[in-house]
């Protein structure tokens, strides 16, 4: 390869597995309290437009879960900020000058945005009045959307980049429009398809929790609530994300076929109508699929729109610029699979619901609840296919992964991302077992805030009853 | 040792503020972190964790700044210093992602609250000492042949850096201390006081041995601080320190509220001048220079807009934050 790197390198694959681990962690977080944030906002809205407790309930309660996913969202993402100087060090040096102000943009815009409001939305309530509060939640909200759109836009840079020049020294360099790097070609349509999958996520884990406590009694009146606006949001937002993901698809086989023929499987190119392969077993040595069920022309029909258009396959693609196959196929698979269970349970809902039978459905409520995670399952897919498919390059078609890493070798690279598994597992799977302790327990009246610790003396603000003085 | 008003310096500046405000706003976090375990469980130490416990982040988030706009404005020193401090860095963070959860973890699980408060006190420490010792790193030089860093995954290691890293941890502790001194009442607060002295008096010590130390490191620093004129220009730098030290003392004796963290900021920011007239023009000293490491013009001056717009918002709603959150915090929160 360039500049006699080994694209096989043990300590390559160290570093890439050490960004794939601590992103994928990263991003379980704020798909969750990108959602959640807006969902906390609705909740306040609606108590303050309508007065009525059970709202201010359902804040309370979910605001205790969002302030520990949120805290493990910052110290997660503090850690990938990182990420690209310790191990990708030459890509930061060549790359820097482009993405660089993105990200710096990101802080300036969204961090210190969420970060200043969030302790007044966490243990304001008492000190601040109603409207300040919720303006507060506001911000949080908004800032959680501003660091979706930077780092993706960041991120859709690396995989569609615009607007740069080239240096003699190979650094890229920004051109003379921001807007043309910010606003790259995939950009619209990642920043749509993960915002609404951050959406999805967080509906389905609101969903689930409501339908594991009408399974246990099915009269708690804040049970039912969050079941009736989570459902709503399945059945509304998961064929939209259906249609988007289709569209986002079509702008990645413009942008970058390579990646698009190996989610689909296309090993061969069809000369006269591409076949559909719903099942197979991708083997990239013999560059075939077994196995294979297919529906005769139907890629075709889906990306070019018409069932005999020829579609060309990575027998096209010179061996070494070749994403893995098996990764991609899989992930997309389940990624999609997903996204049409979730519009499954969307329509079953709205059929209930029609019925009037919402809160009475215990088969609807159990698949409710068996899809809790299926969000999260679908998110980290789809960057799965996202950035697997991008390889071998970092910056697409002019920086490769292998040219990327730092210069550091192998066993300092192995160690640390032995500290980071060790860590992430004992600190966020306790943090996730919390996260499912607080679910657990029903929403009832008169719940308390994150403010009011379970222990007496631990609290950070008066009890619930001190608030709607002070918040006079 | 000349200064010109060019983008690279104002960035230098710019980044200078933010790592500066980082150092301030989470060395007092970091600082009760370090004090933790002096405090007794219960009342004590829960006083000392709402003192904190809703600004964190947004001090926190500094470091993201200082780290992110390194790498977009110096993007040759941010990939060179990364990886020369690549073990510091590591262990920085995951002390940090430990002191993150233990405000939301201790409160969640009352049966481990012992666990997440030794969580807490060594994340803190671990990522001050961290912190320090990366400090130490910078001035004693690093190896760069080309583009990157050159040298093994241990070069930073010296008896210098362990100094700094030392020191750090003591003017963290002290920052903390001074800041619990507005926040806590009774016997937190005599607790309190008692630490600040001590940490006081450990900070100055490795103040002085840092001082001390580091123009031997190399020609530059040496030449910078003993040469004339610069001997006589900088004479006012030791000289401001030993004064606030004497009244950062006589104010902790009269326990007075926020004299001793105004003068504990004071001490921090003499030693800020000083280390940025051992630097200049340097981000790698030694090697790399401000105008070396500059990322593209354009990209300078698109950011410089944002920061222009963008930071008197941020230190406005900052400040808010704050102000909602003024005064003592109680034992059972704010009142
Ligand atoms: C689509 C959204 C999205 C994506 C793709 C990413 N993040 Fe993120 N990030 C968020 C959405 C987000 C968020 C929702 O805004 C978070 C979650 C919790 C929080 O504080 O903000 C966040 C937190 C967060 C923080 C802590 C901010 C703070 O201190 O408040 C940092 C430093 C990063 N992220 C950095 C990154 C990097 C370097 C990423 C890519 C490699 C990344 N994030 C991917
Ligand atoms: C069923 C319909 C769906 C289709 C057709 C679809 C299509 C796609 C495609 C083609 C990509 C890759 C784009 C690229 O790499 O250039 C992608 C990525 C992604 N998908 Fe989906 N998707 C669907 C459902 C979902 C669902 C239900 C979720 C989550 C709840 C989801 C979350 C994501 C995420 C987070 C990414 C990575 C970010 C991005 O590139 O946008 N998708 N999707
Ligand atoms: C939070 C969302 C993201 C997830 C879940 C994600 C996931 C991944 C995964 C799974 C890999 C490994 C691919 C492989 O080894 O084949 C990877 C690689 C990489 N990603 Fe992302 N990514 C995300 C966002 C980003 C963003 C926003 C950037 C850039 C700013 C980025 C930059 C990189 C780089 C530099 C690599 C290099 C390592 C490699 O390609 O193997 N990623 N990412």
């Amino acid at each position: 390869m360039a500049n006699g790197i080994d694209p096989h390198s043990a300590a390559l694959l160290l570093a890439r597995l050490q960004f794939a681990f601590t992103v994928s962690f990263h991003f379980i977080f704020p798909a969750f309290s990108i959602g959640l944030a807006s969902y906390l906002a609705v909740l306040e809205a609606l108590w303050l437009k309508t007065g009525k407790a059970l709202y201010l309930d359902l804040f309370r309660y979910w605001l205790k879960i969002f302030s520990v996913a949120f805290a493990m969202g910052v110290v997660s993402g503090l850690v990938m900020s990182y990420q690209f100087g310790t191990n990708w060090s030459v890509f930061s040096d060549k790359a820097g000058g482009v993405i660089g102000p993105l990200m710096a943009y990101e802080v300036l815009t969204a961090f210190f945005l969420e970060a200043g409001f969030l302790g007044v939305m966490l243990f304001g309530m008492g000190r601040v009045g109603k409207g300040l509060h919720f303006a507060a939640t506001l911000m949080v909200a908004v800032g959680t959307f501003i660091s979706a759109f930077w780092i993706l836009s960041v991120n859709s840079w690396m995989q569609t980049p615009t607007g740069y020049e080239i240096a003699p020294d190979g650094r890229l360099l920004p051109g003379p429009s921001w807007l043309a790097i910010i606003f790259n070609p995939s950009f619209p349509y990642r920043l749509v398809h993960t915002v609404i999958a951050a959406y999805l996520t967080t509906a389905l884990a609101v969903g689930a929790v409501a339908a594991w406590h009408l399974l246990r009694g099915s009269t708690n009146a804040h049970a039912r609530k969050m079941f009736s606006m989570a459902m709503w949001m399945a059945a509304v937002v998961a064929p939209i994300q259906i249609v988007a993901g289709d569209a986002h698809g079509l702008n990645t086989l413009e942008h970058q076929p390579a990646k698009v023929m190996a989610m689909e499987g296309h090993y061969q190119s069809h000369a006269d109508g591409a076949p559909l392969y719903l099942f197979g077993v991708p083997d990239d040595k013999a560059q075939k699929l077994d196995y294979a069920i297919a529906i005769p022309k139907a890629s075709s029909l889906i990306l070019k729109h018409d069932p005999d258009a020829p579609l060309a396959g990575l027998d096209r693609v010179a061996p070494d610029k070749r994403p893995p196959v098996a990764v991609l196929f899989w992930s997309f698979r389940i990624m999609v699979g997903l996204g049409f269970l979730m519009a499954g349970l969307g329509l079953w809902s709205l059929w209930a619901r029609w019925r009037g039978r919402l809160y009475d459905a215990p088969w609807l409520h159990r698949l409710a609840v068996a899809m809790g995670p299926s969000g999260f399952i679908a998110v980290i897919a789809g960057w799965v296919t996202t950035e697997v498919g991008r390889q071998p390059y970092t910056v697409y078609g002019l920086l490769t992964t292998a040219e990327s890493r730092s210069p550091i070798a192998a066993p300092a690279v192995a160690t640390s991302l032995v500290a980071f598994v060790l860590v992430y597992s004992a600190v966020f799977g306790v943090g996730i077992w919390y996260l499912l302790k607080l679910m657990a327990s029903p929403p009832h009246p008169h719940e308390s805030g994150p403010e009011r610790a379970p222990i007496r003396t631990a609290g950070i603000t008066p009890a619930p009853q001190h608030v709607e003085g002070a918040a006079a | 040792m000349s200064v010109n008003l060019d983008l690279a310096t104002v960035w230098a500046f710019i980044i200078a503020f933010a790592v500066l405000m980082y150092v301030v706003m989470d060395g007092f976090d970091l600082g009760i972190g370090i004090l933790f375990p002096a405090f007794r469980p219960g009342e004590e130490r829960d006083q000392a964790m709402n003192a904190i416990a809703p600004v964190w982040d947004g001090n926190e988030t500094w470091l993201v700044l200082g780290g992110g706009g390194l790498f977009a404005a110096f993007p040759l020193a941010y990939a060179v210093v990364l990886p020369a401090t690549y073990p510091l860095v590591i262990a920085m963070l995951l002390g940090l992602v430990f002191r993150g959860v233990a405000f939301e973890f201790r409160w969640r699980d009352p049966r481990h609250r012992a666990l997440w408060d030794m969580a807490f006190f060594a994340g803190s420490l671990v990522a001050a000492l961290a912190q320090g010792i990366i400090l130490g790193a910078l001035l004693q030089g690093i190896r760069v042949e080309g583009r990157a860093y050159a040298g093994g995954w241990l070069d930073w290691l010296s008896p210098y850096s362990l100094l700094t890293g030392v020191g750090v941890v003591c003017g963290y502790a002290l920052l903390g201390a001074c800041w619990l001194a507005i926040k806590v009442e009774g016997s937190a607060l005599d607790r309190t006081i008692r630490h600040a002295r001590i940490a006081a008096l450990a900070t100055l010590g490795a103040m002085a041995a840092v001082s001390l130390a580091t123009p031997f490191l190399a020609g530059q620093y040496f030449a910078r601080w003993f040469q004339m004129p610069m001997l006589v220009a900088l004479a006012p730098v030791p000289v401001a320190t030993v004064a606030i030290a004497v009244l950062l003392w006589r104010a902790l004796g009269r326990r007075e509220e926020w004299p001793p963290f105004l003068y504990a900021l004071a001490l921090f920011g003499l030693g800020a001048v000083g280390l940025g007239v051992s630097m200049w023009p340097y981000v790698v000293p030694q090697s790399i220079t401000i105008w070396q490491a500059a990322a593209p013009e354009r990209s300078q001056v698109f950011m410089l807009v944002g920061v222009a717009l963008v930071m008197p918002l941020i230190l406005a709603y900052t400040g808010w934050a704050y102000w909602v959150f003024r005064g003592k915090v109680g034992d059972h929160g704010y009142h």
